[in-house]
């Protein structure tokens, strides 16, 4: 496999639990890599894994093919969900020090925070101390600092946490900007929607074990429960008898004159036949697939598994 | 490696920069300058005020036994008694009532009596005169001819004098020797518990402030603490060599401005006071006199001290000994996560530290007993009491010991710490005991 980073059978044993059992994941370059999992499901670790803090016991982390190394952490941008800044340095002195140790120059560092810190129009922070910023403003430094040296591989761990609508949605678009701009991201978080707005691949972890992996689209087909819904204006007597036996139908409340249904695919119908169906029956205002949210996904995804153990 | 000089930069400059470093920086070498200076100059200066003692003598011989000085005068009173001037004794203006009994040959005792605690010096001085006259009033009744009173009369004094190794002999003090030893021990004990303190403060910020992981994202948590370690180890090596060199600096300064202060006014009118009473005794020096003297004196005496082997053996043994201890405090200030839970892992840290301090002590005292050599050995206590031995001047076999079993184990402690910091810093609320510890010791990796 050719992939951007390879994460392959990666086992990490704590004292007293398995904290990662042989997890694979595999991030297509250029994409923004989910990587969910409920709390304490071994996400941070992996995370620590690929971030070359911690060691795994067996399996191997590959960076464009070849083994990670301490000189590849130059190219990693790394947000951990527990961060934080020395609150009696100054904010300009402390991001200028982060990135140097990310191997940037003194100039080109100064350079590009200066440019940075226009961009999200806080230049009058520099010469304050961290202590004085609220918390937003303190992880908007810190997410400028993690991705200045234009790293490849960009890992955030909960990045939104802390910020007003606001500010979510500027990190937002610049998480889409950097990954326009080639970078490949891997994102881990709790809130769903967010998945859905702006993962390309998703791995779900639970207990130490990816219980789902892939594209996202695909992943949500996989979980489709062949579903319709239908919303139309006529006689929904009409309409139930002219639909076939094989659909199983759900009624909604209906809405004025409008008639909402839930129509659930019993036998492999094609859906062409449905529409048909329906359309000579009643008029149709809007006939789309129900698609699952990440949010349902995910805890069936989990349940399921809690189920089989 | 470019990244450590990073982390020891930031760890550096943020500390000196700080209103807390330059305040002590400056205002030890004052202090420091001032407890070279202040005794002497005290002492030239004695008190100013003469002190007038009456003196009851029931034996009539006296008079005139007891030397007067610049500050003490002596005045007998006949045919009155101690309780009467007692009763009047704040507005008489003595400073003390000396009594000396009939039977004073006898009982070789006399009474001073006074509202307040007398000196030393005063004490001293009537001692040493009564003492010599009462002895020639006893020889003499023993029919001693006065010629071979005068001939068998002896005042020793002792001079110390050191010979080195190439057999070249100078003049010892050991007085200051032992000031040496105790200052440079005492500063040892301070200086690697503070500079040690700090580190592990230092270590428990970046802990609680979370950015700990942000850091080791780009530098290996091993460069981050040693970073840390040596970037205080500077701070402290500047902080000594400022405090060296002002307290010199302040030293010889104020020895030019005394020298060149024209004559104390106080000081000559009193010496003129004395001469136009016709007084036997000469006043010594002007004022000027005495403090060249006494700068003289303690220059003097320090050129009979080996001050670079001193500072050699200082900054090497502070440079152990802070290593040995700070490691070990990074590796508490990793495991813990906050103030209150240092308290259990401190102890085993503080008590050799303590342990060091009592035996140097005992050191100074005697500087080659044995438990004094052992302790100077071992290193977890060697830098504070090798300190107090090296001005009497170690054996080099002892010292090079000393100063290999400290590498080898400041090496230890350095790879022990680094691997309970390295899973200390990232393990956040977990009480940590030392069967914990001890496990992360294991840990591979």
């Amino acid at each position: 496999m050719n992939n951007f980073l390879t994460a392959s059978n990666v086992v990490k044993q704590f004292a007293n639990h398995l904290a990662l059992d042989k997890v694979s994941i595999d991030v297509p370059e250029g994409s923004i890599f989910g990587l969910l999992g409920p709390n304490g499901a071994g996400k941070t670790t992996l995370i620590r894994i690929i971030t070359q803090i911690t060691a795994p016991d067996q399996g191997e982390v590959l960076f464009r093919g070849k083994k990670m190394t301490m000189e590849d952490v130059y190219h990693i941008g790394y947000l951990p969900e527990e961060r934080g800044l020395y609150k009696k340095m100054k904010v300009g002195e402390q991001a200028l020090y982060l990135v140097q140790l990310k191997g940037m120059s003194r100039t080109d560092g100064l350079k590009k925070l200066k440019y940075w810190f226009e961009k999200f129009e806080i230049q009058t922070w520099w010469d304050k101390k961290v202590e004085e910023l609220s918390k937003g403003m303190a992880q908007k430094v810190q997410f400028i600092v993690t991705v200045l040296h234009d790293p490849k591989l960009l890992i955030f761990d909960e990045p939104f946490t802390g910020f007003d609508p606001i500010n979510t949605n500027l990190v937002k678009n610049e998480i889409l900007r950097l990954r326009d701009n080639g970078a490949t991201i891997v994102f881990s978080t709790h809130i769903m929607a967010s998945v859905e707005e702006l993962c390309d691949h998703i791995a779900l972890i639970d207990k130490g074990k990816t219980i789902l992996e892939g594209n996202i689209d695909e992943v949500r087909s996989r979980f489709k429960p062949d579903t319709y819904e239908l919303k139309f204006k006529g006689d929904a007597q009409a309409l139930r008898n002219a639909l076939d036996s094989g659909i199983e139908i759900m009624e909604e409340p209906t809405r004025g004159n409008i008639g909402h249904l839930i129509l659930k695919q019993q036998s492999r119908m094609p859906v062409r036949d449905m529409v048909t169906a329906i359309n000579s029956t009643v008029d149709i205002i809007s006939f789309e697939e129900v698609i699952p949210s990440m949010n349902d996904i995910f805890i069936r995804a989990v349940e399921g598994t809690n189920h089989k153990q | 490696m470019n990244k450590i000089n990073l982390v020891i930069q930031r760890e550096y400059t943020t500390r000196v920069k700080k209103k807390s470093f330059i305040i002590m920086t400056l205002l030890t070498p004052v202090l420091l300058a001032a407890m070279l200076i202040i005794p002497g100059y005290l002492a030239t200066k004695e008190d100013n005020q003469a002190k007038v003692i009456a003196v009851i003598d029931k034996t009539n011989i006296t008079e005139g036994a007891i030397p007067q000085t610049d500050y003490m005068k002596f005045e007998y009173v006949s045919g009155t008694e101690v309780e009467t001037i007692k009763q009047n004794f704040a507005k008489s203006g003595y400073y003390a009532i000396l009594y000396i009994p009939e039977n004073v040959l006898v009982s070789s005792k006399v009474q001073l009596y006074s509202n307040q605690q007398t000196t030393v010096g005063v004490n001293e001085h009537i001692v040493k005169a009564l003492d010599g006259f009462f002895t020639n009033i006893k020889l003499k009744n023993e029919n001693v001819p006065m010629d071979i009173m005068q001939r068998i009369a002896t005042n020793i004094n002792v001079d110390t004098i050191q010979w080195t190794s190439t057999g070249e002999e100078k003049a010892g003090s050991a007085g200051l020797v032992l000031v040496i030893g105790y200052i440079s021990g005492f500063l040892m004990y301070f200086l690697i518990f503070m500079f040690g303190a700090q580190v592990m403060r230092g270590v428990m910020e970046e802990k609680s402030n979370r950015i700990v992981e942000v850091i080791i994202s780009s530098v290996k948590p091993f460069q981050l603490m040693m970073g840390k370690v040596v970037g205080i180890a500077l701070v402290g090596l500047t902080q000594f060599v400022i405090w060296i060199a002002l307290t010199f600096g302040i030293f010889y300064g104020a020895q030019s401005v005394l020298k060149d202060k024209p004559d104390g006014n106080q000081t000559t009118s009193i010496s003129s006071n004395i001469m136009e009473k016709g007084n036997t005794q000469i006043a010594k020096a002007s004022s000027t006199g005495k403090y060249e003297e006494m700068f003289k004196e303690i220059s003097g005496k320090f050129s009979a001290v080996n001050f670079p082997l001193i500072l050699g053996c200082f900054l090497f043994f502070f440079i152990g000994g802070y290593l040995l201890y700070a490691s070990l405090f990074a590796a508490v200030g990793s495991a813990v996560d906050n103030d209150t839970d240092t308290q259990q892992f401190m102890l085993p840290i503080t008590i050799p530290i303590i342990v060091g301090l009592f035996v140097m002590m005992n050191a100074m005292q005697a500087p080659n007993s044995s438990i004094a050599v052992i302790f100077s050995l071992i290193p977890l206590t060697s830098p504070i009491v090798m300190m107090a031995r090296v001005p009497y001047g170690v054996p080099y076999w002892q010292l090079g010991l000393s100063a290999f079993l400290l590498i080898i184990s400041f090496m230890g402690t350095i790879w022990m710490a680094g691997k309970i910091y390295r899973i200390g810093i990232l393990m956040y609320g977990k009480k940590v005991n030392y069967a914990e510890l001890w496990k992360w010791l294991k840990y591979k990796n």
